[in-house]
């Protein structure tokens, strides 16, 4: 800028006639505005992690950080509260849900964008991205009342024929009750798997034809396409949609607390029942009548934004190693 | 960019589809579905009130037959017992209410009076095939000894006591509790407290506990009931209007007199009506393991908080909305299995507010 000039003026390259008067200021308008909608969400996110921070101050004060992260004792009797049973049932349900999710939305993305015909292809897509508007308290409702007891029928097959693998047939041993870990993380993939699977086929999508075409041509199978070409190719738009559905399966409240079991005994199974933070949120903070019982809680929703965090950072470093190692091999 | 744009395109048209089909399914559904009728509630009532999940039912059933006669609206919110509590300590609400009575030393300090409204009834319920409702006899110290984990098979000799003549099976017990927070817990876990010393002094009583043996955690008396039904030799406590409901399993008891008794609205009014409400202070009595031969062991109730110093016409308001439900509200209150208070209870509660607050009804 350069002295007292008219708007219009102060754009250099723009013709100085009275009729873009209007225009420019709009223009100027709109990036005040976008700035303001940049900076208040920001905004939000600082204050909501500031007012947890606070509201929490009683229970880190009582338990710091280490114990309180250690500890499995969750007693509202005795006020003695500790975050280990939770940690590991958000940590273990999210798990489940990528180890199952991730290669299902792979196929899903695969089949639409190189071996569905064309009048499957857009029927097959609705169906997937439908599922993600089905509300999780619908899914909760579903896991508890229809997949459970189809689920606790198969357990006892589960628990016979995985249970007795040395090692990790720990995982899988219990009573056949239908609800616990495994099934949580079940029904959590099916949640995540509109958003990993529709960022993976828009990604696939967009690899240029003539890449594939050459591959198809040197005669590559679909697979050797799939994994060696389109894949390589959309990687980082691949790993951004997985740590999308990752972020929302840890997240999710509704549905996992219906279906999870909702004990705080950590157990080795998967098959036996167990929490997330975000269940025990859901359930107790209604009814908690002490102030270092609704202070832990929401100690609880602390650290929940900061697994979420470590999480989002772990996916930054991730796709920055790739695509070095990208630059590196080209 | 086309190419993109073609993709969204196709995308959408697929989302179309199915949305389409999906409609037309429900369209064909809904004539079977009934829809269930939105509960009436005004924004602008001149009376509310908030807390226990427990007593919405009741307060919403009077509520809406209040409105009728008197044109006295009462927007009653289940935000659960502790925000209930909260809410009356700020003033924002006319009355709060609370699964859990408050302590004659904690209404002082906050200058809070307190009175129960209805009583209900937690039994047990369970699952064995074979064994029907009622047909399974229990006692407190037995169902201690269950959530204790030192009960842990269905033959158990502290049970086949208890049971002559039944064929118990060999089944493992899986305990099932609420997940939420929940006054059904509290009076659960009072019980436990009261019949055995090792509960009082490893699990206490509270609206969550920590379950020594972990168990399954259902959220809400429906989910305790859905696990129950679901999982074979599980046992859980649900409100005994879930068990009409679902025609489940149920246990009869021992109580105090030691007599086995079948959980029922009298066995519920019994409770309260062997407590001398005139020595009790504040009303705080907790109905679990109240003496008389008919008494429901696993008895409780809600109770409604209110502030001294707030407007005399502000409480009267709250007073004879619960006193008209006490006397106009009986049968309404029974439908939904909750147990009028005694006339001998209810004149307690009046002389209680001439006492405290100076008038009454």
């Amino acid at each position: 800028m350069n002295g007292p000039e008219t708007l219009a003026g102060a754009m250099p390259g723009r013709p100085k006639s009275a009729g873009r008067a209007w225009p420019l200021a709009i223009e100027f308008l709109f990036r005040k505005a976008a700035a303001l909608a940049a900076f208040l969400a920001a905004a939000a996110l600082f204050a909501t992690v500031l007012a947890i921070a606070y509201d929490s101050r009683l229970a880190i004060h009582t338990f710091g950080v280490w114990k309180f992260l250690k500890s499995s004792e969750w007693n509202p009797v005795t006020d003695t509260f500790g975050a280990l049973p939770f940690i590991i049932g958000t940590l273990g349900s999210s798990a489940i849900a990528m180890i199952l999710a991730v290669p299902i939305s792979f196929g899903i993305a695969v089949f639409i964008a190189e071996i569905a015909p064309r009048w499957l292809k857009k029927p097959i897509a609705g169906a997937v991205e439908l599922l993600a508007a089905i509300p999780s308290i619908v899914y909760g409702l579903w896991g508890l009342l229809v997949f459970a007891p189809a689920f606790a029928n198969l357990e006892p097959w589960i628990s016979q024929y995985l249970g007795s693998i040395p090692g990790i047939g720990l995982l899988f041993q219990g009573p056949p009750m239908g609800i616990g870990m495994l099934t949580a993380g079940i029904v959590l993939a099916i949640m995540v798997l509109p958003y990993i699977s529709s960022i993976m086929r828009d990604a696939f999508m967009a690899v240029p034809s003539s890449l594939r075409e050459s591959a198809y041509a040197m005669g590559a199978t679909t697979w050797e396409v799939a994994w060696q070409i389109t894949l390589p190719y959309a990687r980082s738009a691949v790993i951004g949609g997985i740590f999308l559905g990752l972020g929302r399966a840890l997240g999710e409240t509704m549905a996992v607390t219906f279906v999870i079991g909702n004990s705080d005994m950590i157990s080795a199974s998967l098959l036996m029942p167990s929490a997330t933070i975000t269940s025990v949120l859901a359930n107790e903070f209604t009814e908690a009548t002490t102030k270092l019982y609704l202070s832990s809680l929401i100690y609880l929703g602390l650290i929940l934004i900061a697994v979420t965090l470590v999480v989002q950072f772990l996916a930054l470093l991730l796709i920055r190693r790739l695509g070095r190692r990208e630059g590196v091999a080209a | 960019m086309r190419g993109m744009r073609q993709a969204t395109e196709k995308k959408h048209r697929g989302l179309l589809l199915w949305t389409a089909i999906f409609v037309a399914t429900l369209a064909l559904g809904s004539t079977k579905l009934s829809w269930a009728e939105s509960g009436g509630q005004s924004s602008a009532g001149n009376l509310t009130g908030a807390g226990s999940t427990w007593v919405y039912p009741l307060v919403a059933k009077w509520a809406d037959a209040y409105k009728a006669k008197t044109g006295v609206a009462v927007n009653y919110q289940a935000i659960g017992s502790g925000g209930g509590i909260a809410q009356i300590k700020a003033g924002t609400v006319a009355f709060g209410a609370s699964d859990m009575p408050l302590t004659p030393d904690a209404l002082k300090s906050a200058g809070l009076i307190q009175f129960p409204t209805a009583v209900a009834g937690a039994d047990m319920v369970y699952s064995l095939p074979g064994i029907g409702p009622g047909q399974i006899v229990l006692s407190g110290p037995a169902i201690a000894d269950i959530y204790l984990g030192k009960v842990k098979y269905w033959d158990d000799a502290e049970i086949a006591k208890l049971n002559p003549g039944l064929r118990l099976p060999h089944t493992y017990i899986t305990c099932v509790h609420r997940s939420d927070g929940s006054g059904t817990t509290f009076t659960f876990t009072n019980y436990l407290s009261k019949v055995s010393p090792e509960w009082k002094s490893k699990v206490g009583s509270n609206t969550s506990v920590a379950w020594p043996t972990g168990g399954v955690g259902g959220k809400g008396n429906q989910g305790v009931a859905s696990f129950v039904q679901r999982i074979p030799g599980a046992i859980g406590y649900v409100e005994y209007a879930y068990i009409l409901e679902n025609h489940m399993s149920y246990a009869r008891m021992y109580n105090s007199a030691g007599k086995v008794v079948s959980p029922s609205l009298q066995g519920f009014q019994d409770a309260s009506g062997h407590v001398d409400w005139t020595t009790a202070q504040d009303f705080y009595v907790i109905l679990t393991d109240q003496p008389g031969p008919d008494t429901w062991p696993i008895s409780g109730c809600t109770w409604q908080i209110l502030r001294k110093n707030a407007s005399k016409a502000a409480n009267m308001q709250v007073m004879k909305f619960f006193y008209w439900g006490f006397e106009d509200g009986q049968s309404m209150a029974k439908a939904i299995a909750f147990g009028p208070l005694p006339p001998s209870t209810v004149a307690a509660i009046k002389a209680y507010w001439q006492k405290e607050l100076g008038y009454t009804i």
